[in-house]
């Protein structure tokens, strides 16, 4: 019987560079933040540089992971099409909730758009998870 | 769309896996069709008829 191998070492690389660009991203979004109030005291030039930083490796970031979904089969796609359809209707419907709680006064504190990020995660870790075991 | 992959995997005497890597795709996505969860692509289940040498309409049918 032939094969048609799935290229797992391919598949495994690709991972590590994902993880390492979402490692670089989570890193110079802590530098923008931090950096402009603790080691460039805010000098506007030094923020915009950190910050184009940020978005590069932000889209080295989104080009990792499009590379990495290519190299899913039928199946898999099928599941992350579906869990990322789910988080992103969720985090519409919830966002924009969670922004009318604060506009409308029913939140006590301004709604931040950490909650949202942390909310799209959970939303996106659960759905992959549930998917996975309905095709299991 | 109902299939009789598991009926000729088991008489050719493969496991899952080995159909799996046979038609380059994962195990779960053979497990999937197979408890007919998941309708395969044109292209893979050209090459599922194909390995086990029967026409598609030979291994899938299709049910409204």
């Amino acid at each position: 019987m032939q094969t048609i191998e799935m290229n797992q070492t391919t598949r495994k690389q690709q991972l590590k560079n994902l993880a390492a660009w979402t490692f670089g991203w989570v890193l110079s979004t802590a530098l923008v933040v931090f950096g402009a109030e603790f080691v460039w005291d805010g000098i506007p030039w030094v923020t915009a540089v950190a910050l184009a930083v940020n978005v590069l490796v932000g889209i080295g970031m989104i080009l990792s992971n499009r590379r990495l979904l290519e190299n899913c089969d039928e199946l898999e796609k099928k599941i992350q099409l579906e869990s990322m359809g789910l988080t992103l209707g969720l985090t519409l419907v919830v966002g924009i909730a969670y922004s009318m709680m604060d506009a409308t006064n029913l939140i006590p504190f301004d709604a931040e758009i950490g909650f949202l990020v942390m909310f799209m995660g959970i939303c996106y870790m659960l759905a992959i998870w549930f998917n996975n075991r309905r095709y299991r | 769309m109902k299939n009789s992959i598991r009926v000729l995997r088991a008489e050719k005497n493969w496991t899952q896996e080995q159909l799996a890597r046979a038609i380059g795709v994962s195990r779960q996505t053979i497990n999937a069709i197979e408890k007919e969860k998941f309708d395969p692509s044109l292209p893979t289940a050209f090459r599922i008829a194909r390995l086990f040498d029967k026409p598609i309409e030979g291994i899938f049918t299709f049910e409204e």
